[in-house]
């Protein structure tokens, strides 16, 4: 049978089992996704997202949600609104009315129409007030739909100003004073500011568990004075919503979908190399071993069992931490520690087997070399069985990987799916009840390792003949 | 005298897993102070520490400043030779091989046990009966489960249920903990029925069984975890492998002699699959010793495992050492235990076939 033929024939069982058909469909789908990151997303790039922390986010909410959400949840969560003066625009007005020599007044304006079911998570404003001596002095004012008007904040600009309306202790107590006095309470009632801010002014307010959107135009006003000539202001309204893109961001405001596209490739790449080195790696030492006998083969089983009474992960745990390399170096040892594995042990006892087979021993008889012998007659009849098993370790791998990572021992830079799980988990998500989180990289692991277990399933019972008939 | 083969292939077994027990703690040694690096670590802090107290003391205060580093000089070097750094690394680690060797596990550098003793042996003991409660149970049962479980599928061959269990063995690419994640979303998390993590209730309850009871609580989801991630592909290897011997010519014969199945199953199936089975389980009970790092940071049961992770992040050597050496004797008094086993069970090995 020539190689083409037994090849096409290995292929038509393989898909003959339903099961190894539905493992190649999600392999496939699995490696499709990574190719579209590498080639859209550079990885330069996304380490630069990846790592920069808050402040390329800043514009991003804090623990949204993926937008698909509303399939399972329905209604319209609040998705992110950013309004800025240095942009045209017609929700945007800015007004700068000189009236003095050095004075001028300025009033800004900025609208938009709030139709979402449920309250923002955060409210900011950013300043950028350009000036020399004399520092500007703004009003802030929230204007409802239903006409309610609140100045929120007298304010002395510094040249990059900010204001967390959410997070502003003085804006808070305003605000619960106000619903006191409205409902003539004794206490002063705990209220967040963009609960008060997006509701009707009605008992509802009082309810932390209540969802009462009052629903229409809002205006975020900005009225005061320039003190010079020269100066301006710029002002950007950041709404903060509940959902951000399809996978949501983390505590930081990074996109999550970051560390998922590019978690992919490195995982398939990291799981594939280290399963397939570390497969052929052992089947040749295994090989060499069983050919030579004598020293050779002692020496080996020597340092196959020195290496097997040493726990590996543990002792790939204690070198990840002493040396905190990064991935591709992690990669190495995880093969170097690999190499004398037990594979070598169970390789050694099948090549035993075929050593003293009559094609071997024509092959000896006409002179083949010792290592045509190994790499011609030996290895080739051997390979088909142990490419099931290194199909399989494929899994092993990747979840080594996420396993390290979990315990906060990855490469602190990658961004991949096991260091999003660290993340989350660090962050408490489990307790906050921020599942996505972890359930986002964890479904892709799961999806990886049941892929590759399908199809190396599939592939032990092809390639072992007795294995099939059971 | 002529010496019977198998004590002479004793003997050798004997040595050679010495040997082997000799290099694996030595490189163990290496690793864990990395070279001698950690001893580096360990002097800077020392000296720095010894000088800090020595320049805050107000009894030295009026010395000139030469004076004062004489002091430090002089109390740093004496305290090395406390410590027994003032010999070279290379000189000292086979003083460490010896007392691993020995069993000697010395005083820890930072860690303490519950009850504030440095020794690495309490240390040790202490978390140890945490560790085998949890693992050795899973271990145990994951074990009989597959042996059962195989040995019924075995003989169901073919039949639906059958199907359905070789079906579930990708299940099984998923570790253990990987699981626990899930299972601490759905039971802890969001249902309020389990608790997250940990041994026992905050405050422990007082009187025995119900502390016994919040044991066990604490203890379904980590167990739950471990089945579900490893029954499937143990009843599968399990099944396969009785199927093989179940396909032998002498299992035939005796068919054909018309045995009763009992009688084939114990006799002709079970008796020559015994030694695998024998020591697979024994291999699983000494790594179940090593509890299970992963697992236990991820419920919080500070076992073995969470100590080893501990120990290593704070890069204290002789606690590694102590668990490290102590996994290989066991490890190695299991395969010394398992070869004499084995010349038992084995007439091959007795009459020196091998």
């Amino acid at each position: 049978m020539s190689v083409a033929t037994r090849m096409k024939k290995t292929f038509k069982t393989l898909f003959f089992y339903k099961s190894a058909l539905a493992g190649s469909m999600i392999l496939l789908l699995i490696i499709g996704f990574a190719v579209y990151t590498v080639v859209t997303y550079p990885y330069d790039l996304a380490i630069k997202h990846w790592r920069a922390g808050e402040k390329i986010w800043l514009d991003n909410p804090r623990y949204a949600l993926p937008e698909w959400i509303t399939l399972f949840t329905g209604g319209n969560p609040p998705r992110t609104i950013i309004l800025t003066t240095t942009a045209e625009s017609r929700n945007v007005k800015k007004i700068i009315v000189p009236i003095s020599e050095n004075m001028s007044y300025v009033r800004i304006d900025m609208s938009f129409n709030y139709e979402y079911d449920d309250y923002p998570s955060e409210i900011n404003i950013f300043f950028n007030a350009s000036f020399k001596e004399l520092n500007p002095r703004l009003d802030i004012i929230w204007i409802k739909p239903d006409g309610e008007n609140i100045t929120l904040k007298s304010k002395v600009l510094n040249r990059e100003d900010r204001y967390y309306i959410s997070a502003d202790l003085e804006t808070k107590n305003l605000l619960a004073k106000k619903v006191q006095e409205k409902f003539g309470l004794n206490e002063t009632p705990y209220i967040l500011p963009e609960r008060y801010l997006f509701s009707p002014l009605d008992k509802s307010v009082l309810d932390p568990n209540a969802v009462n959107v009052l629903k229409g135009v809002y205006t975020l006003r900005i009225t005061g004075y320039l003190y010079e000539n020269a100066s301006n202001v710029d002002v950007k309204l950041v709404v903060y919503g509940k959902v951000y893109g399809w996978a949501g961001t983390d505590n930081l405001r990074r996109p999550i979908s970051i560390a998922i596209m590019w978690g992919t490739p490195i995982a398939l790449s990291f799981g594939v190399i280290a399963a397939v080195t570390i497969g052929l790696i052992q089947m040749i030492i295994a090989a060499i071993s069983a050919w030579y006998g004598g020293f050779i083969d002692d020496l080996i089983q020597r340092i196959t069992d020195i290496n097997l009474i040493l726990p590996f992960f543990p002792i790939l745990l204690m070198i990840s931490i002493f040396y905190k390399f990064n991935i591709w170096v992690l990669l190495v040892i995880v093969i170097a520690l690999s190499i004398f594995g037990t594979g070598v042990k169970n390789y050694r006892a099948l090549f035993l087997q075929l050593r003293e087979s009559p094609y071997v021993e024509a092959a000896l008889s006409y002179g083949a070399s010792n290592l045509r012998i190994i790499f011609r007659y030996l290895v080739p009849k051997i390979l088909p069985l142990i490419i099931p098993s290194i199909v399989l370790s494929v899994a092993d791998f990747v979840f080594l990987e996420a396993a390290l990572a979990v315990l906060g021992l990855g490469d602190p830079a990658a961004p991949t799916w096991g260091k999003v799980i660290n993340d989350a988990l660090e962050d408490g998500a489990l307790y906050k009840g921020l599942y996505y989180w972890v359930l986002e990289p964890a479904a892709l692991l799961v999806l990886t390792a049941i892929a590759f277990s399908l199809i190396g399933f599939t592939l032990e019972k092809i390639f072992n003949p007795r294995l099939r008939e059971m | 005298m002529r010496v019977p083969p198998y004590i002479k292939y004793l003997g050798k077994r004997f040595i050679m897993i010495g040997i082997t027990l000799i290099i694996a703690v030595y490189l163990t040694i290496l690793i864990a102070n990395m070279g001698g690096y950690v001893d580096e670590i360990i002097k800077s802090d020392l000296l720095f520490t010894i000088s800090t107290a020595i320049r805050q003391n107000p009894a030295y205060k009026g010395l000139p400043e030469e004076q004062i580093q004489k002091l430090i000089n002089a109390t740093y070097y004496n305290e090395l030779k406390r410590l027994g750094f003032d010999k070279p690394f290379i000189y000292r680690s086979f003083e460490y091989l010896r007392r691993a060797l020995t069993l000697d596990l010395g005083r820890s550098l930072y860690i303490t046990s519950n009850t504030g003793s440095r020794f690495v042996r309490t240390i040790i003991l202490e978390r140890l009966p945490v560790t085998v409660l949890l693992f050795t149970t899973t271990n145990v049962l994951l074990f009989f489960i597959g042996l059962f479980g195989g040995l019924y599928l075995s003989r169901k061959y073919g039949a639906t249920i059958d199907k359905i269990a070789v079906s579930l063995a990708p299940l099984s690419s998923i570790p253990g903990w990987f699981y626990g994640v899930f299972l601490i979303i759905i039971f802890a998390s969001y249902l309020h029925l389990l608790p997250y993590g940990g041994i026992v209730d905050a405050p422990p309850p007082e009187d025995p069984l119900s502390y016994a009871l919040s044991v066990l609580k604490h203890m379904i989801l980590p167990v739950t975890s471990w089945l579900i991630a490893y029954s499937a592909i143990g009843i599968y290897v399990r099944r396969t492998f009785f199927l093989m011997f179940s396909s032998e010519d002498y299992v035939e014969v005796a068919k054909a002699k018309g045995l009763p199945e009992k009688l084939i199953e114990r006799r002709y199936i079970l008796r020559p699959t015994l030694p695998p089975i024998i020591t697979d389980f024994s291999l699983t009970l000494i790594a179940s010793w090593m509890g299970a790092i992963v697992t236990e940071t991820i419920f919080n049961w500070s076992g073995i495992g969470l100590l080893f992770y501990d120990a290593a992040m704070r890069f204290d050597a002789p606690v590694v050492i102590g668990l490290v050496v102590i996994y290989a004797y066991l490890l190695a008094i299991t395969i010394i235990i398992l070869d004499i086993i084995y010349v038992i069970v084995d007439p091959r090995i007795r009459l020196g076939a091998m």
